[in-house]
């Protein structure tokens, strides 16, 4: 057993599983490294995948506490978890009621036509100008709506929805039906009820886009109190934006890498915390996805 | 209850009197489901639709504070200025390069990774290496970005560091223009290689095992079974995958090429995108901005539909 074991391929396939996993973790232990480090060792670029402090094995959360303390990363903090709460409990509802009157498309007025309507959004949109003209003309810049609104409905999560409600035995609706509840009245004390892991997933598909979202904050937002983490994230690590930090990296009480991937691993470990335990709910989505639409 | 009472008072009066057209009964029997769709509706005609018809702004010479009915018809003098321009080939050669390298580099990469993941046995390994390369899926385009710059960085950066110490001049690699696709398509995947597998690894679970257990009585070995057996069963998921990325040659994201280009590597860099935006929201040319863009949907456009039509052919699946 042990001799069959051990074989060439084994070993080959061994070497390259880790090599993938090295090469994966690699830059998130050397950040998380450099972030915990003292000055000194990050200055001489001394620090591997491990932290350290006067060339020794040590950590220090000082970074941390620097970087959360400053006002601006605060406040970004606080909008990008208001911006993805809102946006997913926005989205959650506008896509499940579609999706679900979607899913009926023979008794929906109009209901194949609108099916038609939302699959062209998948492969043509208007662009990226005549989009933030209409948010301008809209009354929406710079405000909180421009982020949450334009991303409540998905061409892709509204198909991922409605096959799922398509599954749904037509029996327990029409005894529903039965019992004087309307599609409303079906929908929320029937279908929703059994449906929690397509809203997991979707929701968790929206979070997450909400939580990394970019362009839109980029165009839509003028005002810096209402910019989330990745515009500061992107001041701060790529344009070396550190007048927040203003005497910091002079004085060399913190170096500049270390407050710069500290605050990367800020707004990193939130997802790096949470997605182990929901990866089944993300490895689902793809699987109900890639079941044609 | 009180949707029973107004059920009642609906049928009642309508069942003698059929004489009610059909499509007022239609639209009785869907209120509940047209109030469900509405919040949809809206969306879709604001944030999809509307600035759709806001795509008229390319073929006017549309000035903010005149209107967009009172600003005038341009015509196609907006695409002309474009492909006029000196650089208008260049950008569409390097979103085209950009996405083609990517395809070729990146397309094997997950194909491969399944394959090897499933030939192991071990469980619990096999989902550590799963979950470990899952993960930078789920990273936003900014910190992609940010953890390459500062790997990358001249002061200090690892990447740096290492290529220096085997004799390799890489003090500048982020400006330098012939470095970008590399940098652009080993991050992506870095970033792309585990997700992209779960395709694959899902088409693999479905492979009849008896087949190898026949084709091993017969004295086929790993590699003649690989070939024989594992390759033509994930074939349709891999000509469908393909496709569909062919597709979308022309349709390069822009974020991550605005966030890692400067203005040292637009020889490489520059895409119609970036360009776009550039034009469109820095300059405040508009139409322009929104002509350029119209120019890469419609290419896009047509790509997909062609990408469709062949993958109905070749393999029967299609995307609508």
């Amino acid at each position: 057993m042990v001799g069959k074991k051990f074989t060439l391929g084994w070993i080959l396939r061994n070497l390259f599983l880790w090599f993938v996993v090295f090469v994966m973790l690699f830059p998130i232990l050397h950040m998380i490294s450099v972030s915990l480090s003292g000055t000194w060792d990050v200055v001489t670029n001394s620090i591997g995948v491990y932290p350290k402090i006067d060339g020794k094995f040590g950590a220090t959360l000082a970074t941390y506490k620097f970087v959360l303390a400053k006002p601006l990363i605060f406040t970004a903090y606080k909008n990008t978890i208001v911006y993805t709460v809102l946006g997913t409990a926005v989205a959650l509802f506008v896509l499940s009621t579609g999706a679900y009157a979607l899913s009926k498309s023979n008794r929906l007025p109009g209901g194949k036509t609108l099916n038609i309507l939302v699959l062209i959004t998948m492969f043509f949109s208007g662009g990226m100008i005549p989009g933030f003209l209409c948010i301008k003309w809209l009354g929406l810049l710079d405000t909180i709506w421009a982020i949450v609104l334009p991303h409540a409905f998905g061409a892709y999560n509204c198909i991922i929805m409605r096959s799922f409600f398509q599954g749904f035995p037509k029996e327990i609706e029409e005894s529903g039906f039965l019992d004087g509840l309307n599609d409303i009245g079906v929908l929320w004390y029937l279908v929703l009820p059994t449906s929690t892991a397509v809203l997991a997933t979707i929701g968790l598909f929206v979070a997450v886009s909400q939580w990394n979202g970019f362009m839109g904050p980029l165009i839509y937002l003028n005002d810096e109190k209402k910019y989330p983490l990745q515009i500061i994230l992107r001041q701060i690590v790529l344009e070396s934006v550190m007048d927040e930090f203003e005497g910091a990296a002079r004085d060399t009480t913190f170096a500049e890498n270390s407050i710069k991937y500290a605050t990367i691993a800020v707004a990193v470990i939130p997802i790096i915390a949470v997605y182990p335990f929901l990866q089944k709910y993300f490895v689902k989505g793809v699987m109900i996805g890639s079941v044609k639409g | 209850m009180r949707a029973t009472k107004n059920a009642a008072a609906e049928v009642l009066p309508n069942s003698p009197a059929s004489a009610k057209p059909e499509w007022l009964k239609k639209l009785s029997d869907g209120k509940y489901l047209l109030m469900l769709v509405l919040p949809s509706v809206i969306c879709l005609a604001l944030f999809y639709y509307f600035p759709m018809y806001g795509l008229v702004i390319a073929f006017k010479d549309y000035k903010p504070f005149i209107g967009l009915w009172e600003s005038e018809w341009v015509g196609f003098e907006n695409f002309i200025r474009f492909f006029n321009y000196k650089y208008a080939w260049r950008m569409i050669r390097n979103t085209f390069l950009l996405s083609f390298w990517s395809l070729l580099w990146g397309f094997p990469a997950p194909i491969i990774l399944a394959l090897v993941l499933n030939e192991v046995q071990n469980m619990k390994f096999k989902k550590f290496v799963q979950t470990i390369s899952y993960m930078p899926h789920f990273f936003s385009t900014v910190i992609v970005v940010g953890l390459v710059t500062m790997l990358l960085s001249p002061t200090g950066g690892l990447i740096t560091k290492a290529l220096e110490s085997i004799g390799i001049e890489a003090t500048n690699i982020l400006a330098d223009a012939r470095y970008f696709r590399t940098i652009y398509i080993a991050s992506g995947i870095w970033q792309e290689l585990g997700w992209g597998a779960i395709v694959y690894l899902a088409a693999l679970t479905n492979v009849d095992p008896q087949l190898y257990e026949a084709a091993t009585i017969d004295g086929a070995g790993k590699m003649r079974c690989l070939w024989s057996i594992t390759l033509p069963s994930i074939a349709p998921t891999i000509i469908t995958m393909l496709l569909l990325r062919m597709g979308s040659l022309f349709n390069v994201g822009f974020e991550k090429a605005f966030l890692l280009q400067s203005p040292s590597t637009y020889e490489t860099s520059e895409i119609i995108a970036t360009y776009v935006y550039t034009q469109g929201l820095q300059s405040n040319s508009f139409s322009y901005g929104t002509a350029v863009g119209l120019f890469n949907s419609i290419v896009s456009l047509a790509l997909v539909i062609i990408g469709n039509y062949v993958s109905k052919t070749v393999s029967e699946t299609s995307l609508w």
